[in-house]
């Protein structure tokens, strides 16, 4: 079984927006809303601060909230990878799924239906990465197949220190920060 | 699945269609211009003009309609990667704001009411207007203001007519202090793109380079690898820069004493004999009077001065000294200041000469370039006049035309009128400091012609405004820069022009012959002239308008690998020591002066970058404005906690001078000293015609009424300018 | 104490950012009503039951209620449709069934509603409302129909028991289940929601008996105006004697509801940063004015009071401590729904 995840590595990430340019206009995502985002978050006092950049989006989670209180199946766990789509003439815009992601990934297309990443699901089934990653000019994203030992998120999450966002909140994201 | 992109990638080495085919992994093929490689996909390879980086791209055209511009995978410059504003590009083209067709004035100068005009109507009335200040002042009273690629025709047109005077405010107002510094050392500067060999540096030092927040495309991807394979990093910024959290070192020094830290470093390299002994008895000129120069600047000298503590300074240079000749002290590109700018850039070279780095491997490699014969021409007519811009020798380090000098001469008549300007794609308003007297100097003139793609502030001073097609929309002068792969590349349009706007060769090319200069343009389009200039350096155009770039043969570009150890100086070495400073009476070695205290209560303003904007010309782009559509002045947390201010108030900046800023959100944070202010350039638009930038943030521009110019080089510096915050009610 | 992280999420969508508020006044006032529908379907199931069959009588809480609840329950669901924002494809929830959404629960249960409060009220309306009777004689036959037979009454009265618990404890499961909000996370949530609506529902009821009692009963001058609306519809005077009752038993939920809602902020303030920091908006934070002073104050000390002391026979009856039950039961949820979606994992940061 293939499943799909990102790792990104803060270390190298420069904050710059590229990936939320890129899928802007690869998605034609409406101006004003974005799939995907910069998060700065930075501790400390001046001068000893410590600085994490990096760029979020859809979690594409195992355990995927925003599918299980979808009342009408729009919300779904795509066959490949374990992405999670919403299918739009499926979804009513009751907004539960926005309200169910804690990562406030989701939002609400103009035209009605909830929106979000979908890992460029139509790139990758034809064989290329999500456009955030083959655009990033720091290289600090990688998409891949957790489920191959082999394969390049594999072998970085195996390798590198890493942290998922609001692990607690129990819904197994699978966009992974090295550190 | 980006395992194997990587490794196809590597295997890219000539640049052929197929291999690029393969990248993509769809076996999409990059096709030439209008041709259709998948139902209702076209894709042009072409570079980018958001900035002056100029990185390959390949433009995507779905049904009709300009769909994505990305990377050219076979351009060494972007590795086909392009940075946001590249990605955002396309909002150049979609721009609801843009100009449309020519203007003349219609009212008086600045209320930005005009009357739409044919391009005959414009041209006659610019050409008569010139032709006028020919006759009665000569043409050297004629002048430019000129900024990047697209201006060469422009320049063309103005020499063919007699002028000399045509600066690029990428001299005076920023690169242009380093470009000194760095020739009267080693009689060469750093050029665009920058010589750094970041890829294969193991130590970098970046003082006053906030890099990742300058997007300069080549240097960040280089700089985020060298992060990720754990290369040693130094940052000296007052402000807790993106670059700075990626450093084994911060050094959060006090604004303006750069040049003290850097006479610390080298009396400390000095003294316990870090440096390079081969290279320097090798290549060094005055070694023994530098040294003996730099003994007093102790770690202990500079402590008070520059805040940093004497531990520090020596575990830093010893650091720089560990990883020699693979450490890179970065030469920076924004350089003008404090005015003492260019010997604070020499100090930089000398750093870096200490370190052996110059033509080194991991340190300023020795770039090349492919040769692109010129198209032949008539000669200029010799000017009549020396350069307006720097009277009885007054700079006489300047290598290029100070573009302020030539706003002196105008303002002031001396040493003689310059009645006319012609400014090109840069938004002189907020380039030049001191707005105030850029409109004191318009008003002095008979013409202003303005050149734009969209209603900057200057266009809105201008007398007639030319609408250009932007660079999605046209083709451009040939690509050929001097870099670590030698390369051309070519701009070709993408799709068509949405209004009446032409291309800067048509709109010089039209001109030049209302002038009775056709002569000078022996080629009816430029697709006839990119031809020729291709096939005199027996290059093939058709696999250029196919690839978007060619690239030569890799040279040697490391001193050990066989590159030429050159230095144009005059001791035709490394000039430890400079001669011919002293000569001029300016200091031989660099000497620290303290920068004047601003006002009490005061803080110093400094600006900067931010990724996802080009200057003040990208405002308007609505992909870009969705990623930032405001700047924000960034306050000490502690200082804003004080005066009552949280993130997301609304402030004025008041300067020293009085000048009220636009109101602008605070940024209350842990990441810049007490002392200091900071804010993005490019924002708080005046025009109203850029309605989706107007108002909103505000500009640095218009709080720098002050300036302390370089009197090496005619350079301004800038970071002289002191505001208080006022609570907007 | 200083913030020793600064996190800034560079993020503007509408609706979300920079907090998520997606559901507005329709979700509320969707629950409120969901919630009183409840509580009238329980009240109208147990009275059902509680009555020999045969019996005729003019039953507010058999008849008119149930009706109000119709009314309530359709209403509620416009309000619920148009807070979908593409709702042309509103028939999907009808295509599926979603074991895991609680919306989805809630839509197949709305569908019961209907028919379980449509027989309830059918069992004695001819009685309640004559004139309708009069004019449609099928009614009397319906309700014979339904009388004659014990089994079938006591079906309909189960079936409205059972169904108003699910479904006013669906209108607290809904938010319950959204675990990326800390405050509502928590199953307390859906009892909180059914013994609110209960009290809601025997407000409503004691409040149309208040207004429909005869003239020279009538208790202040304030109620004048909606007694005289009353009458207008002619009814025949309803159980009165059942409104002691009703008052008492809304003094019960009442006490139920404030236990429940304090063991739902013991429950946050006990669990994770995240949960402490969501239940002090209610406690501490923007929303603790409008929560003590609204919902504890006004919607349910006060009226425990009033009712305790009108049973008493201390101070004549009135619609006061029925409008405020109402109207608490409307301020908690516009105060949950609101402070939740305000509630983030993230603010356990700072």
């Amino acid at each position: 079984m293939s499943r799909y995840v990102m790792v990104i590595d803060t270390r190298r990430c420069v904050g710059c927006h590229d990936c939320v340019v890129a899928c802007k206009t690869e998605n034609g995502v409406p101006e004003g809303y974005s799939r995907d985002w910069i998060v700065e978050e930075a501790h400390g006092k001046y001068p000893t601060v410590q600085l994490e950049l990096r760029s979020d989006r859809c979690n594409h989670c195992d355990n995927p909230p925003c599918v299980s209180c979808c009342p009408t199946g729009a919300s779904h766990v795509h066959e490949r990878g374990g992405v999670v789509l919403v299918t739009h003439d499926k979804c009513i815009g009751c907004k539960a799924c926005l309200a169910a992601c804690p990562y406030d990934a989701r939002f609400i297309h103009p035209d009605g239906y909830a929106d979000k990443c979908t890992f460029c699901i139509h790139r990758v089934e034809v064989g290329l990465d999500p456009a955030c990653v083959s655009v990033c000019p720091t290289h600090c994203m990688h998409f891949g197949d957790i489920g191959d030992p082999q394969s390049e998120v594999s072998q970085l999450l195996n390798s590198r220190p890493h942290h998922t966002l609001i692990p607690e909140a129990g819904t197994k994201p699978c966009i992974f920060y090295l550190t | 699945m980006s395992n194997l992109s990587r490794r196809r990638f590597l295997k890219i080495s000539a640049g052929t269609i197929a291999a690029a085919g393969a990248l993509e992994g769809t076996g999409r093929l990059i096709a030439g211009a209008g041709s259709v490689a998948q139902s209702g996909l076209r894709t042009v390879p072409t570079f980018c003009n958001v900035c002056f980086w100029e990185c390959g791209a390949i433009a995507s055209v779905r049904d009709g309609k300009l769909w994505k511009v990305e990377g050219n995978p076979l351009d060494p410059l972007s590795h086909g990667r392009l940075c946001p504003r590249g990605t955002g590009g396309i909002g150049a083209h979609t721009d609801p704001d843009r100009l449309r067709s020519p203007l003349i004035r219609a009212s008086e100068r600045g209320e930005e009411r005009w009357k739409e005009v044919t391009w005959d109507e414009a041209l006659d009335f610019v050409a008569g207007r010139m032709q006028k200040i020919k006759v009665v002042y000569g043409p050297e009273s004629f002048a430019a203001f000129i900024h990047g690629l697209g201006g060469t025709f422009f320049k063309h047109t103005l020499r063919a007519y007699g002028t000399g005077n045509i600066a690029a405010p990428s001299f005076a107002q920023c690169r242009g202090p380093r470009d000194v510094g760095f020739t009267l050392t080693y009689g060469d500067d750093v050029s665009s793109p920058e010589r750094t060999d970041i890829e294969n540096a193991q130590c970098i030092v970046l003082i006053g380079s906030h890099l990742g927040e300058n997007m300069h495309n080549t240097q960040v991807q280089e700089f985020a690898h060298a992060v990720g394979r754990g290369a040693s990093i130094i940052v000296v910024d007052p402000r807790f820069s993106v670059a700075a959290s990626k450093a084994k070192f911060y050094l959060p020094i006090k604004a303006g004493t750069d040049l003290a830290l850097l006479l610390a470093w080298m009396n400390v390299i000095v003294g316990e004999k870090l440096y390079d002994k081969e290279y320097v008895d090798k290549y060094g000129f005055g070694f023994e009077q530098f040294a003996a120069e730099i003994q007093a600047s102790t770690p202990e000298w500079a402590y008070p001065e520059t805040g940093i503590d004497p531990d520090t300074i020596r575990a830093t240079a010893r650091e720089m000294a560990r990883y020699r000749p693979a450490t890179l002290i970065h030469p920076g590109r924004h350089s003008s200041w404090y005015g003492d700018d260019a010997q604070r850039s020499r100090a930089i070279a000398l750093l870096n000469a200490l370190m052996g780095s110059w033509g080194r491997k991991g340190g300023l490699y020795v770039p090349a370039k492919l040769d692109v014969p010129a198209y032949p021409h008539l000669p200029y007519p010799q000017p009549g006049k020396p350069d307006a811009d720097r009277p009885n020798n007054k700079f006489p380090f300047a290598n290029e035309t100070i573009s302020t000098g030539i706003r002196e001469a105008t303002l002031t008549g001396e040493p003689y009128p310059v009645k006319g300007w012609l400014v090109y794609a840069t938004n002189l308003m907020n380039s030049l400091p001191n707005q105030a007297e850029t409109i004191r100097a318009i008003q002095q003139l008979d013409l202003l012609v303005v050149v734009d793609t969209i209603p900057s502030e200057i266009a809105g001073w201008a007398d007639v405004v030319l609408p250009e097609s932007t660079y999605l929309e046209r083709y451009d002068e040939i690509h050929s820069e001097a870099f670590r792969q030698p390369f051309i590349a070519l701009r070709q349009p993408v799709v068509e022009a949405p209004g009446d706007q032409k291309p800067n060769w048509w709109i010089a090319k039209t001109l030049a012959e209302k002038l009775g200069l056709g002569a000078y343009y022996p080629w009816n389009d430029i697709e006839e002239y990119l031809a020729a200039r291709l096939k005199a350096g027996g290059y093939s155009f058709d696999e250029l308008k196919r690839n978007g770039v060619i690239l030569g043969k890799q040279p040697p570009i490391y001193f050990e690998d066989g590159a030429p150890a050159v230095f144009d100086t005059p001791s035709k070495k490394i000039e430890f020591y400079s001669a011919q400073l002293k000569q001029t009476g300016f200091d031989p070695v660099p000497r620290y002066t303290r920068p004047e205290a601003g006002p009490a209560g005061s803080y110093r303003l400094l600006f900067g970058r931010a990724p996802m904007h080009s200057f003040s010309r990208t405002q308007t782009n609505h992909l870009l404005i969705d990623v930032m559509s405001e700047n924000a002045v960034w306050v000490d947390a502690t200082e804003a906690g004080r005066l009552g201010l949280k993130s997301g108030d609304y402030v004025r900046l008041r300067n020293q001078d009085g000048q009220l800023s636009n109101r602008i959100q605070v940024k209350a944070t842990e990441r810049i000293r007490p002392d200091c202010v900071y804010m993005v350039h490019g924002f708080g638009h005046t025009s109203r015609e850029l309605r989706l930038a107007f108002g909103k943030g505000a500009s640095d521009s218009q709080l720098i009424t002050r300036y302390k110019t370089d009197p090496l080089m005619g350079g301004t510096g800038v970071n002289v300018n002191f505001v208080t915050i006022e609570t907007e009610a | 104490m200083i913030a020793l992280t600064e996190l800034t999420v560079l993020r503007h969508n509408p609706l979300v950012d920079p907090t998520l508020h997606v559901w507005q006044w329709q979700i509320p006032i969707y629950l409120f009503l969901g919630g009183l529908v409840a509580g009238l379907m329980i009240i109208a199931g147990v009275r059902l039951i509680a009555i020999r069959p045969k019996q005729r009588e003019a039953l507010v809480c058999c008849t008119i209620g149930p009706l109000v609840g119709l009314a309530f329950l359709s209403l509620g669901m416009l309000v619920l449709f148009l807070d979908l924002s593409h709702k042309l494809f509103v028939w999907r929830l009808y295509t599926t069934f979603q074991v895991t959404s609680p919306m989805s629960w809630g839509s197949w249960i709305l569908l019961l509603v209907y028919p379980a409060l449509l027989g309830n009220a059918l069992a004695h309306l001819p009685e309640a409302i004559p004139a309708l009777a009069n004019r449609f004689p099928v009614l009397v036959t319906w309700s014979d129909f339904i009388l004659e037979r014990e089994r079938l009454v006591l079906a309909i009265g189960i079936a409205n028991v059972l169904v108003g618990i699910a479904l006013g404890i669906y209108t607290g499961i809904l938010l319950g289940t959204l675990g990326a909000r800390p405050l509502w996370n928590s199953a307390l949530l859906g009892p909180l929601f059914l013994f609110s609506g209960l009290s809601n529902a025997a407000a409503v009821l004691h409040g149309i008996l208040v207004v429909t009692t005869p003239d020279e009963e009538r208790p202040a001058f304030a109620d004048f105006l909606l007694s005289s609306l009353a009458r207008l519809v002619k009814a025949r005077p309803l159980d009165k004697k059942v409104a002691p009752v009703l008052a008492g038993a809304d003094n019960s939920f009442l006490t139920i509801e404030l236990c429940l809602l304090c063991l739902f902020l013991i429950g946050q303030s006990s669990s994770t940063g995240a949960h402490q920091q969501a239940a002090g908006l209610l406690l501490t934070g923007s929303y603790a004015a409008a929560f003590f002073v609204f919902v504890i104050g006004l919607g349910i000390l006060l009226p425990l009071v009033l009712q305790t002391l009108e049973l008493n026979k201390r101070i004549q009856r009135t619609l006061a401590p029925a409008m405020l039950v109402v109207f608490g039961g409307l301020a908690l949820r516009f105060i949950l729904v609101f402070a939740g979606q305000e509630s983030h994992w993230f603010q356990a940061l700072n």
